[in-house]
């Protein structure tokens, strides 16, 4: 009975052509009459582990992938040792060696690549032989029985296997590679650094930066010479410098060819009964010698012969391998470059040397050296492109501590990893191990280990490090230092040691101060850049160039968002005193602007709300016309200074408490301060000003003024505590001034001064305070000095068109049209 | 006379966009649209609202490739729209892309909410 299916030719009995259809079966076990030709005279092995053969670790039975059965049982005929020679594509013929002719419906071309010889002289000597086939192998496994001399020209992959196979069969190895690094596609400097340092430790020399000039010898190899002329003996030569595609078939078939046979994303060649797959290839411009692409390729191609067109994509590599029994894995670009940053961890005790590169909050490139255990999982997120800003910081410890995002990533447990040789501090060149002594010395807290061994003395990156070991070494004993947490998960340093180091080397903008302290991330984050911000004015408060997108929004735009995204409106009404002129600018201004509620707020001033973003500049220019200013309800600053009237009016009251506080705000108002700040002064002990909740809280009593400190309402209520009491009314302004610039100067970022004072005790407070007269003075100077740059009325600026963008829309859509706002 | 709609709208020149910043688009009938510059330059655009309580995205502090919502700080991918960390939701992301200086967006994602 005659077949009458279509007739599938594969040249090619390699992993590609039988993988291929291996693929094809799955799909349709029966479209098919498969005849394979293939050139060498077996049935098809994995190629990839000719290493292993070649060391001894493996036998040919383990490397077979299909044995005879397998054609057997498919039906398949199999033409081994008998290499196609010519297709003749008009008649839809091959032709083999032997002159055996087979007619195809459907031919795959999958020739593999051949490997290339470098024509030095000397170069077709006998004793010159490359890796790439069970032939190649049986010659190296001949040459090695007696032992002597191997040289292998090229420190590739390949090159390195075939080494260290001849290393572990007896022979005496020496690798030359031109390039300066060993397996210089695959790892970087370091990681090839690594690597040479490891092979030298087991005998085999290795030349770098070496070229060969020829291959020397009368009848057979007997050494090579380099172009600088030294001459490494030699009884075999293997040639491992690359492959290249083996295109010769298609070419002489007239099949378009570039580096590799042009095929399109269904494999097919530019004859559309003609397919290709595999090293031979070029798809997209690109070339794959790795298998994971051509398992990929065979996907496609089988997909497109049974009427399932999935199309190939191209693939994205790794490379994890076992070289001479050292892992090594890499993927992805680890050639850095602008917008790239590096994380690298490197522990020289155990050997490990990791680099992961990520580009916009993206791995882009892994190379792992010593430990490839998360190999696979970097490259995941690779491929799925996922964002791992969340895990960033324990990301270089793998998955095991990175997984499940930032809170189940434990650094402790990472630094436990850690040998005690790994270098903890890079600027000092102290070990884990010494900086756990120092710690089983006695150093219990941060500042003792850096003074004890100097880790973390220098420029402070291996902060957390040392905190982690701390926590480690110490366990729950080490809690003393909790609150000394790093300002935000950019940086290691807490806000002191910001706040400390702005000063000392003098940085006076964000992107300096990110750099000077290894900040690890690009720009930041929502959480350190408004800090960053306060910080740098707070410290340079003549020099500082505001930021306007390191301010939360409400700063940014003066006014207060609310949650349908308007803002409200809050004037400054001097210690809570207005006009009936100031109350009518305001009705109009609610009027006008169709604020849809008018509050009275708890800082006894009125709160217009609804205006919108554009309304905004019209609405302070009618404000500042009627006399009336920003009332900074919106900001980390002095918001209101609450009064209640005091002695004017009062029966009971004892000192003028309204005068007072409309003074204590024409001094403050504008400061800017680590969070929000409120200042209330009482005529007497009844307090109705509630001066007790307050940041800073006078009551006035007949024998003078009482200051308290550090109250507020909100979610922890907290009561004053009693500063001092003073006797005049510029001493309580003065002693308000130089505790304002207390809290500025010291008090964490979105501290306010209630656990501020809770951190650093009343008697610190007092100490620098009431106790230190000079240092009190020296405070107020320098309040004063950032108030006169700061008491400008940012309302006015933005009436006046400055940063009018923030008001307008860029443009609008409209249907059939944009409209460009108009500059 | 029907003119065949352009796939691209013209915005406007690309220094209107502040670094680390973001300018917003109405939509006469549709969701107003952020368009966000990062600090190297890239330029995104999402509906200028926020996954979890329709913050305006555009008051966000922009960080990265990323914003955070000024509402509750949420943080959104500029690049995806999704929101990161903890959190889950998303919101369309419209293409852009700038040519010749001038800020280019896909008519067919901006009018996307127009009734």
């Amino acid at each position: 009975m005659t077949d009458t299916r279509p007739h599938l030719v594969v040249i090619g009995n390699g992993m590609a052509g039988c993988r291929a259809v291996e693929e094809i079966l799955a799909r349709d076990k029966s479209k098919y009459r498969i005849t394979i030709f293939g050139a060498e005279p077996r049935v098809n092995y994995n190629r990839i582990m000719l290493s292993p053969l070649l060391a001894g670790e493996k036998s040919f039975a383990e490397i077979v992938i299909n044995d005879h059965d397998w054609y057997a049982d498919n039906a398949i005929t199999l033409v081994a040792g008998d290499a196609v020679t010519h297709i003749d594509r008009a008649a839809q013929t091959v032709m083999a060696k032997n002159g055996r002719v087979e007619r195809y419906d459907k031919l795959i071309l999958a020739t593999g690549s051949d490997p290339f010889i470098i024509p030095v002289p000397g170069h077709t000597l006998p004793g010159v032989i490359t890796f790439r086939d069970m032939d190649d192998v049986d010659a190296m496994l001949k040459a090695s029985e007696g032992g002597g001399n191997a040289v292998v020209i090229g420190g590739g992959l390949l090159g390195l296997e075939a080494a260290h196979g001849l290393s572990l069969r007896g022979m005496n190895v020496t690798v030359i590679h031109l390039m300066p690094t060993l397996m210089e596609r695959q790892l970087d400097e370091a990681a090839g650094w690594l690597l040479k340092d490891a092979l030298e430790g087991r005998g085999q020399s290795i030349l770098t930066g070496a070229d060969t000039a020829e291959i020397v010898g009368a009848n057979h190899v007997e050494g090579v010479r380099l172009k600088d002329g030294r001459l490494i003996p030699a009884d075999i030569v293997v040639m491992a410098v690359g492959i290249r595609p083996n295109t010769r078939l298609a070419k002489e078939a007239g099949l378009a060819v570039g580096r590799g046979i042009h095929v399109d994303d269904h494999m097919t060649s530019s004859d559309a009964n003609i397919l290709a797959v595999g090293e031979c290839v070029e798809h997209d411009s690109k070339v794959y010698g790795l298998v994971a692409p051509i398992w990929d390729m065979c996907r496609a191609l089988a997909d497109g012969l049974t009427d399932n067109h999935s199309g190939y994509k191209g693939s994205v590599t790794s490379t994890k391998l076992k070289v001479a029994g050292l892992d090594v894995f890499s993927a992805g670009d680890f050639s850095g470059g602008e917008g790239c940053e590096d994380i690298v961890l490197r522990d020289a005790a155990r050997g490990v040397y990791k680099r992961v590169i990520v580009k916009e909050d993206k791995v882009v490139g892994a190379v792992l050296y010593g430990d490839t255990g998360d190999g696979n999982w970097y490259f995941d997120l690779l491929k799925r492109q996922e964002d791992v800003s969340d895990i960033r910081g324990a990301l270089i410890f793998g998955q095991a501590f990175a997984s499940g995002g930032g809170a189940s990533a434990n650094p402790i447990e990472a630094v436990a990893a850690l040998s005690d040789n790994a270098e903890i501090c890079g600027c000092n060149g102290v070990s884990k191990g010494q900086v756990m002594a120092c710690i089983g010395g006695g150093a219990h807290t941060l500042d003792a280990v850096r003074a004890g061994c100097k880790a973390s003395a220098s420029c402070g990156s291996c902060t957390g490090l040392v905190e982690n070991l701390l926590a480690f070494a110490m366990g729950d004993d080490y809690a003393g230092e909790r609150d000394n947490k790093p300002m935000c998960k950019c940086t290691s340093f807490t806000h002191e040691e910001v706040r400390s180091l702005i000063l000392a080397k003098t940085l006076t903008s964000i992107p300096q101060a990110m750099q000077e302290l290894h900040w690890m991330t690009p720009d930041g984050c929502s959480s350190c850049r408004p800090a960053l911000n306060y910080y740098l004015l707070c410290a340079w408060p003549g020099e500082h160039v505001e930021d306007p997108q390191s301010r939360y929004t409400n700063e940014r735009m003066h006014a207060n968002i609310q949650k349908d995204g308007t803002y409200s409106v809050v004037p400054r009404m001097w210690g809570g005193v207005t006009t009936p002129n100031e109350l009518r600018a305001i009705a109009d201004a609610a009027d006008k602007y169709k604020a849809r509620l008018v509050k009275v707020t708890g800082g006894q001033r009125l709160d217009l709300f609804g205006i919108k973003k554009e309304d905004l500049p019209a609405i302070w220019a009618d404000l500042n016309a009627a006399g009336m200013v920003s009332g900074h309800a919106y900001g980390k600053a002095l918001r209101t200074v609450k009064t209640c009237v005091g002695s004017e009016w009062c029966r009971f009251g004892t000192q003028d408490s309204t005068g007072l506080g409309i003074k204590a705000e024409k001094m403050t108002w504008g400061s800017w301060m680590p969070h929000k700040f409120k200042i209330a002064v009482s005529g007497c002990p009844r307090n109705c000003a509630e001066a007790t909740i307050k940041d800073f809280g006078i009551i006035c009593v007949d024998s003078g003024y009482q200051l308290l400190v550090g109250g507020n309402g909100g979610i922890h209520l907290r009561g004053t505590d009693l500063l001092c009491q003073v006797e005049t009314e510029q001493e309580a302004l003065d002693y308000c001034a130089a505790f304002i610039q207390l809290y500025r100067e010291e008090a964490r970022y979105l501290d306010r001064t209630a656990p501020w004072i809770e951190r650093v005790g009343m008697e610190y407070v007092k100490a620098r305070i009431v106790d230190d007269g000079v240092g009190r003075d020296a405070l107020r100077a320098r309040f004063e000095f950032s108030q006169s740059f700061s008491q400008i009325d940012p309302w006015a600026q933005r009436a006046a068109g400055e940063e009018r963008e923030l008001h307008h829309h860029i443009a609008e859509i409209r249907p059939f049209r944009v409209l460009e706002a108009v500059a | 006379m029907n003119y065949p709609a352009p796939e691209w709208l013209d915005i406007g020149p690309v220094e209107q966009l502040p670094a680390l910043g973001a300018r917003t688009l109405p939509v006469q009938g549709g969701d107003e649209i952020a368009i966000f510059r990062t600090a190297n330059g890239s330029v995104y655009a999402l509906i200028n609202k926020c996954p979890h309580k329709q913050g305006p995205l555009s008051q966000g502090i922009v960080h990265d490739t990323s914003v955070t919502c000024p509402l509750h700080n949420w943080r959104i991918s500029l690049i995806t729209g999704q929101a990161l960390g903890g959190d889950t939701g998303c919101v369309p992301t419209i293409p852009v892309k700038i040519e010749g200086g001038r800020i280019m967006l896909s008519r067919a994602e901006a009018l996307a909410g127009v009734g």
